[in-house]
């Protein structure tokens, strides 16, 4: 281990254990505690990544998961952040990116064909040199150096949980700002969560300096944790990532394989800083990092980031990041200063340790060493134009911060640029959200811990624990001395480096015709990479400011959406069971056999095999309803109950028929319409007394004709109860010839007899031992009973109708059978048949619409359509001979080869004995006796002949007997 | 996830709601306010008042919106006396 500092630094690693792992197959120690690189950092391996568009050697930039230089992949896991992920035993990590290896990428290559890769590339054709270039040469070239790691396609199973916590606040951040914040509510009586992204609590305290005296952080820490550790009503989540702010302080928080999500009453973000890069020819080396990494690097993993560093000291923090090398033993070339003047009071310390300082000098220039893999020397001008080189292996750059400003700008505020145009600050914070620390652009300890202390406060006053502080802590900031966004005459001055844009790019997509941001960003991507542009934001503001002669102000930034950070598709993976109803029968029918389909939510049976191959069984089925009686679970049915003064009026508004004058006892056709005079819905009305009706709605559309219901009946306020019973009620339809036989071997004081229970009659009484609601209709055009009765019945009344029908050839039927018994019968399924612009005329169900009320639903429109006149009209037809061309449902109706109609239902009818169906064709075309042509799934066209419909028992006899 | 506040059971997530369209005065609708009605949405820049469901609790009732900012400014039962007086 080259590059491990002595005792005293390395507060997360164990040096008494070891650990191994292998980076591009070769062995790497380290202890644990290690993340990924800071392991290969002490093994002396800099380079972890080669870039996105030139395959350029990246490093260590911000040693915090917050830039895309340390992604790399670990088996099958792609994308890992080698800065944030631990080191683990065994692992076997590897590069991205990269062709060959990492030391000797291939893809290098690309760097020269630059030029051929301007700003907005996948914007311009890729015309020449010859025709085919592009498919031989760039798309090649483009594809194989875009991307990122390697998906494996049949990765193992992973488990991923989601849980959901409440607290009165929420505190972001477990920095100085965040722990005095969260100890404050806390002790003002307030239950608080805090999340911390790092492992441990402290933010900077636990790596930064903050003056001569080294250990004032870390005395600051001790005793915010004691105090926040003693507090009962404040929880504390570490290595957990607030991703995202949505409406009213919900937010998801991600640690590892655990999502949670918060709802907070007051929200607190003390969300830091992200501090800033500088720009510069080859400001990407392996070597170069911010101050704020070297800190990391050395205090929390004793890893020396460097023998000999230049320090760019940007603001203050550079100046104390140097203190700290010198005590750490790297030898300090210069510290680099921009200002021509100290304005940190620390030139004494400075001149006391010897360090050389260079004022009012800028850099312009790195220098790789052999191979181009890290840096040898960085080269520095002065106000004069003289410029100096320096030979080093580490750039420390403390090039300024932004505020974390990403959830403060979901939650609605604003990034404004302050007067002088240098740097951030958020503006226009909405209510319930409290900004606290350096996220509120404070940057002295003492003002960061105060303004903690003060959003705590003010959150537990907006809940009334606390009065809350009087004035506003002052901003006494010291972050300043933006350096200029010039272009290097040579490029490689990256703006971004998740997309390898430099100034010029940036410059050119200005030239290119965009003025705004937001139009910058998509044709040139700036932004766009994992670091979503927390240090490429900032100068290309900068840019477009200069070239568009704006202020930042005027410029702004980019919109800022969730999420934050990278996240698993599997933490947003829907969770919830699939949703599935079983009818009360389902057990009958699995146990007879039944083949099973899903239908929307239900489960229902298809057909009842049995020992025969399905398509028999489907015509035996038929054939049973036809000759004798067959019975069917129609349980899914939509159950509505009315009750109420006002019930027959409602459905007289709801509903097209009349049913203020429907006898008590009487069963009636319902069909619904939409305010476009679209169908919405039918079923039937049972008017069980004056002021109770039973009404069956579709499966389907149940829930919504409830709503629709309920909403009308608020809009009209009118008097009646209206009660969705659908689960509360199993029903079975009996239908056949013998149906009535089958009733009449059943104890009832029910008289089934023709006279007594006459078509579309509806009765209530006890039937086998069950109470049952009883209706003569039926889709099948059989002698029908469609018997209702509570569900905890049900399993008893089949087994009593399968019973007493044995004898008379009953049987159970599935929904292949139902489907074409009612096609025979020319009955619409509703959904099927009809679509959102199928109107009554459209069906020839204008016998549906009542012409004496002054009002239902859709009345006005089904007038107004009709005035204009129907294009289409639902037709039955029949296939002469087979079915050679394939015709379906779905096929189209064709005049002169254009579609003027589709095919809605189809099927072979055995009781016709041809292939029957149901389609929309121009209503000229749509009477009986005229042909309409289809066009088959074969591909062929057929003639069809449009007849009358019903296709079986034209005169509807049988289901009156 | 935003929250809404039903007039009988309080605050409540929003994906318990259903949104059932604008409030329009009036009841019944005229031929020539068809079109009007069907196809052109009142969107002002300003509150709408909107019909909305508590669907586990089948409420329906009224909340004013600010469509500017999305903020629900109140929600209540449609009150009695605005009940059409043609249904008896």
């Amino acid at each position: 281990m080259t590059n491990r500092l002595g005792s005293g630094w390395g507060s997360r690693i164990d040096r008494s254990r070891g650990l191994a792992f292998t980076f591009e197959g070769r062995r790497v120690a380290g202890h644990p505690g290690d993340t990924i690189a800071s392991a290969l950092a002490a093994n002396g391996e800099w380079v972890l990544s080669r870039s996105f568009k030139y395959h350029r050697p990246r490093g260590i930039l911000t040693m915090c998961g917050q830039d895309a230089n340390t992604l790399v992949q670990i088996g099958e896991e792609p994308n890992v952040r080698a800065d944030l992920r631990l080191a683990s035993d065994g692992i076997a990590v590897t590069p991205q990116n990269v062709k060959g290896s990492l030391r000797r990428d291939r893809g290098q290559i690309i760097e020269r064909f630059g030029r051929f890769l301007p700003v907005g590339f996948y914007y311009r054709t890729f015309f020449g040199p010859r025709r085919s270039s592009w498919l031989k040469l760039w798309e090649p070239m483009i594809r194989a150096s875009a991307g990122l790691g390697t998906v494996s396609t049949d990765a193992a199973p992973r488990r991923y949980v989601k849980e959901t916590r409440h607290c009165d606040v929420l505190v972001v951040g477990g920095g100085p700002a965040g722990l005095a914040a969260a100890v404050r509510a806390a002790e003002a009586g307030a239950g608080v969560i805090l999340v911390e992204k790092e492992p441990e609590l402290g933010g900077a305290l636990t790596y930064a300096r903050f003056a001569t005296d080294a250990g004032l952080g870390t005395r600051h820490l001790s005793a915010l944790r004691d105090r926040a550790l003693a507090l009962p009503g404040l929880s504390v989540m570490t290595g957990a990532t607030c991703n995202g702010r949505f409406a009213n302080n919900w937010l998801p928080v991600i640690s590892g394989n655990r999502l949670v999500r918060i709802r907070a009453t007051e929200l607190v973000l003390a969300t830091g800083a992200h501090e800033q890069p500088l720009v510069f020819r080859n400001n990407d080396l392996p070597g170069i990092m911010l101050s704020s990494a070297a800190q990391r690097l050395m205090r929390h993993y004793a890893v020396r980031p460097g023998q000999r560093a230049v320090v760019y000291a940007g603001d203050r923090d550079g100046y104390l990041a140097a203190l700290d090398l010198d005590d750490a033993g790297v030898r300090i070339a210069a510290i680099v200063d921009p200002e021509a003047e100290d304005r940190d009071g620390l030139s004494e310390e400075l001149a006391r340790r010897g360090l050389p300082i260079m004022r009012g000098c800028t850099l312009t220039e790195a220098k790789a060493g052999p191979g181009g893999l890290h840096l040898q020397s960085v080269e520095v001008q002065d106000a004069a134009g003289t410029r100096k080189r320096l030979d080093c292996d580490l750039l420390v750059v403390a090039g300024g911060y932004t505020p974390g400003y990403q959830l403060a700008l979901h939650a609605g505020a604003r990034l404004a640029s302050d007067d002088t145009g240098t740097r951030f600050s958020i503006t226009d914070v909405p209510a319930h959200l409290h900004l606290a620390g350096a996220a509120a652009g404070l940057s002295d300890l003492d003002g960061v811990i105060a303004s903690g202390e003060a959003a705590g406060l003010r959150a537990a006053a907006a809940l009334g624990l606390a009065s809350a502080p009087e004035g506003a802590v002052p901003a006494a900031c010291a972050w300043r001395r933006s350096a200029p966004v010039e272009p290097h005459p040579k490029g490689r001055d990256f703006v971004d480096f998740d997309e390898d844009l430099q100034v010029k790019d940036i410059e050119n997509a200005v030239a290119d015709g965009y003025r705004e941001l937001e139009l910058v960003k998509r044709y040139s991507t700036v932004g766009m990479g994992p670091s979503q542009g927390r240090h490429a934001a900032l100068p290309t503001a900068r840019i477009v400011a200069r070239k568009t002669a704006r202020s930042l102000a005027e410029v702004g930034i980019t919109t800022s959406r969730p999420p934050f950070g990278p996240e698993k598709l599997g933490l947003l993976a829907d969770t919830t069971p699939e949703r599935y109803r079983h009818t009360a029968l389902h057990p009958c029918h699995v146990q007879a056999g039944a083949r099973m389909m899903p239908v929307g939510a239900w489960w229902r049976p298809f057909v009842y095999p049995g020992s025969e191959p399905p398509a028999e069984a489907i015509l035996r089925e038929i054939r049973a309803v036809r000759e004798d009686v067959g019975m069917l679970d129609v349980s899914t049915l939509g159950k509505l109950e009315l009750r109420g003064r006002d019930a027959a009026a409602f459905l007289d508004r709801i509903y097209t028929m009349a049913h203020a004058g429907q006898p008590v006892g009487r069963v009636r056709y319902c069909l619904a319409l939409n305010e476009m005079g679209s169908i919405l819905d039918d079923g039937v009305a049972f008017r069980m007394s004056e002021q109770h009706f039973y009404v069956t709605a579709t499966t389907g559309a149940v829930d919504r004709l409830f709503a629709e219901m309920t909403l009308q009946k608020a809009i009209w306020g009118m008097q009646v109860d209206i009660q969705n019973v659908t689960a509360a009620f199993a029903a079975i339809n009996l239908t056949g010839p013998k149906a009535r036989a089958v009733l009449q071997g059943l104890a009832s004081d029910i008289d089934f007899s023709r006279d007594a229970f006459g078509f579309l009659d509806g009765r209530e009484g006890m039937l086998a031992g069950s109470p049952v609601r009883v209706m003569r209709i039926g889709f099948t055009g059989e002698l029908s009973y469609e018997i209702h009765l509570p569900q905890s019945h049900a399993v008893g009344m089949w087994q009593a109708l399968a019973a007493a029908g044995a004898g008379l050839g009953l049987r159970p039927y599935g929904l292949e059978a139902s489907r074409i018994l009612r096609l025979e019968k020319g009955h619409i399924i509703i959904g099927q048949d009809t679509d959102a612009l199928s109107t009554p005329d459209q069906l020839g169900m204008g016998w549906a619409l009542s012409r004496k009320k002054p009002f239902y639903t859709g009345k006005a429109a089904v007038e107004a359509r009709r005035a204009l006149g129907e294009t289409r009209q639902l037709c039955g037809f029949v296939l002469e001979g087979g079915n050679a061309a394939e015709v379906g449902e779905s096929a189209l109706v064709l005049r002169d080869g254009q579609p003027v109609g589709h095919v809605t239902s189809f099927g072979h009818s055995p009781s016709v004995g041809k292939w029957i169906g149901l389609a929309y064709a121009p209503p000229e075309q749509a009477v009986p006796g005229a042909q309409i042509r289809i066009k088959g799934f074969s591909g062929t066209e057929v003639s069809a002949a449009v007849v009358a419909l019903p296709f079986y028992d034209p005169t509807n006899a049988r289901q009156e007997i | 996830m935003k929250i809404m506040s039903c007039p009988l059971n309080g605050p409540r997530n929003i994906s318990e709601f259903q949104w059932l369209g604008p409030v329009h005065d009036g009841a019944e609708l005229t031929a020539a306010a068809l079109v009007q009605h069907l196809f052109f949405a009142p969107n002002p820049m300003g509150v709408l008042r909107e019909w909305w469901r508590h669907t586990p609790s089948n409420t329906v009732f009224i909340a004013e919106r600010n469509l500017i900012t999305d903020e629900i400014l109140r929600t209540y039962l449609k009150p009695a006396a605005d009940n059409i007086a043609s249904v008896a």
